[in-house]
């Protein structure tokens, strides 16, 4: 098995979850890789301060629709105020593959938008 | 010289190396192409004998290094067929183009006034021209590419005819799609037109022969390390616009006098170098000049014909593989863009890299041609003196894995 495009990586590549838009929603971001140019937008329903439903659209390669399928599914059902606690390393762990430096945006994309729309900090996860 | 020759690979150490176990395979040289050992030496040379700052010691390596310098500047702007005094070293072509917006179009465009560049150009052609007109109130205009990856001559004539376009900026090749666009002809309408032309010849000069006499543009920009030389740049420029222009960067070296208040400039072409030259990087692009000029160019453009015209062949093989930019080699130079069905570019090139094969991923420096192609980006194969028809069958076999790894 290949150590970086592991079966549920490309699971998720090819069937991501949560993929999609929602209308109405009560947050949404968009941004992109200025390395790539790969562009993500999320739209996110809030209820009783936990995100109901999540949504995210774009297009991007293996690792970053991965990540962002992956990261949107432990998000939903998350207190929005606990968002702004995730980091990059939580987000590699959950991807559970070793990331080299230059891909390392590819799967910080995800939570970029994710994060973004929660909380208005469009920065870069550290 | 022949370009087959297996002597020409054994110039470029860089091509013995083994990664991931594989031999090296070198398809990215339209980004930065290698170095051949006589550019290596010539700059190692430089540096352990004669290495001093140009045009100022009355010493002997003074008298050396500026002798090597304004050689080399001498042998690569006939290399091109222009004049040594109008041919200007810069940083790259990207600070060649930034120095005719700064320099020329502060003083020369206003409200009012367009500037036309085309949908295919690299984001050095693009940007410095969108913060010219931002900071002049002109307007940018983009000539639009057609289906076969081409421009259109009428739709220039059509623009031009307006009266307002006061500068047309030209990609000679375009970085991503190959295109090899009529800029001889490009230039001959847009002066017709009253127009200041500045071809971005950037992806020309290191793979066919140019003539710039007979291209005839105002200003032409391009860069040393993609010819097999060091990161150094060229504008070479109409005389007349440069005697009148003012300077790009202040400082010493391009000035005759320094009053408490005012300066003048130094000569040409020195009133647009300030400060220390890249010494050892010009000297070193001249070594690459006398390299290729042995080789001759007519003989490297027939190479990366070839190769391409390989490519284009062998590419469609790939099942779900989308190929861009016009269909026949004759029209195009040595770069090769495409995607593949369920396949991201950067995942392309990742798993080419695992064969050792190195392609480049992204949108290239050109976003606003991507939105045209309809793709966020593509993968890209191209090639230079160095490269084998074996190196494409590689590609193939690495595209195949990589296929086989996605489950396609």
């Amino acid at each position: 098995m290949d150590a970086l495009y592991r079966d549920y990586i490309l699971d998720h590549y090819k069937n991501p979850r949560n993929f999609g838009t929602l209308e109405p929603h009560d947050l949404e971001f968009h941004d992109h890789n200025p390395l790539c140019g790969d562009e993500l937008g999320v739209h996110i329903v809030v209820e009783d301060g936990k995100l109901k439903d999540l949504r995210f659209h774009g297009h991007g390669c293996a690792i970053s629709q991965a990540a962002a399928s992956i990261t949107s599914e432990e998000l939903i059902g998350m207190p929005v105020d606990e968002v702004e606690q995730l980091d990059a390393d939580w987000v590699i762990d959950q991807l559970g593959i070793d990331i080299s430096p230059t891909r390392r945006k590819c799967a910080l994309l995800g939570l970029k938008v994710m994060r973004g729309a929660t909380t208005g900090d469009p920065s870069w996860p550290e | 010289m022949s370009v087959a020759a297996t002597d020409i690979r054994a110039d470029f150490p860089v091509l013995a190396r083994e990664i991931n176990g594989h031999p090296l395979v070198y398809l990215d040289s339209a980004a930065s192409a290698q170095k051949p050992r006589q550019v290596i030496e010539t700059m190692e040379r430089f540096y352990a004998d004669s290495y001093g700052t140009v045009h100022r010691g009355v010493y002997e390596l003074g008298r050396e290094a500026t002798e090597q310098f304004e050689g080399a500047r001498e042998r690569i702007a006939a290399f091109v067929g222009w004049p040594a005094d109008c041919s200007i070293f810069t940083r790259n072509a990207t600070e060649a183009i930034n120095l005719v917006a700064y320099a020329w179009g502060r003083e020369n465009v206003g409200p009012g006034d367009e500037v036309l560049i085309t949908e295919m150009e690299h984001h050095s052609n693009i940007v410095p021209w969108q913060l010219l007109c931002e900071e002049t109130g002109a307007r940018l205009r983009y000539l639009s590419v057609g289906e076969s990856g081409e421009l259109s001559l009428d739709e220039l004539d059509s623009v031009l005819a307006d009266g307002r376009v006061k500068v047309v900026a030209v990609a000679h090749v375009s970085n991503v799609l190959g295109t090899i666009n009529p800029v001889a002809e490009i230039v001959r309408r847009a002066r017709g037109a009253g127009a200041v032309t500045v071809v971005d010849g950037a992806q020309a000069v290191p793979q066919m022969p140019v003539d710039l006499a007979a291209i005839d543009a105002d200003f032409y920009a391009w860069t040393g390390h993609k010819a097999l030389g060091p990161t150094c740049g060229l504008l070479h420029g109409r005389r007349e616009l440069l005697r009148e222009m003012r300077p790009f960067l202040g400082g010493g070296h391009m000035i005759s006098r320094v009053e408490r208040e005012h300066s003048s400039w130094n000569e040409l072409p020195w009133k647009f170098e300030a400060g220390t030259n890249a010494i050892a990087e010009a000297i070193g692009l001249g070594a690459a000049i006398d390299y290729l000029s042995e080789i001759g160019m007519e003989h490297v453009r027939e190479h990366e014909r070839e190769l391409t015209a390989y490519a284009l062949e062998r590419l469609p093989e790939v099942e779900g593989i989308s190929l861009y930019g016009p269909e026949s080699p004759d029209r195009r130079g040595g770069v090769v863009p495409f995607t593949i069905d369920g396949m991201h570019p950067h995942d392309i090139a990742e798993l080419c890299d695992r064969e050792a094969v190195c392609v480049r991923a992204g949108h290239h420096c050109a976003q606003p041609l991507m939105r045209c192609l309809g793709v966020g980006a593509t993968a890209r194969a191209s090639f230079h003196v160095y490269n084998r028809r074996d190196e494409v069958d590689r590609l193939m076999d690495a595209l195949g894995k990589a296929r086989e790894v996605f489950g396609l």
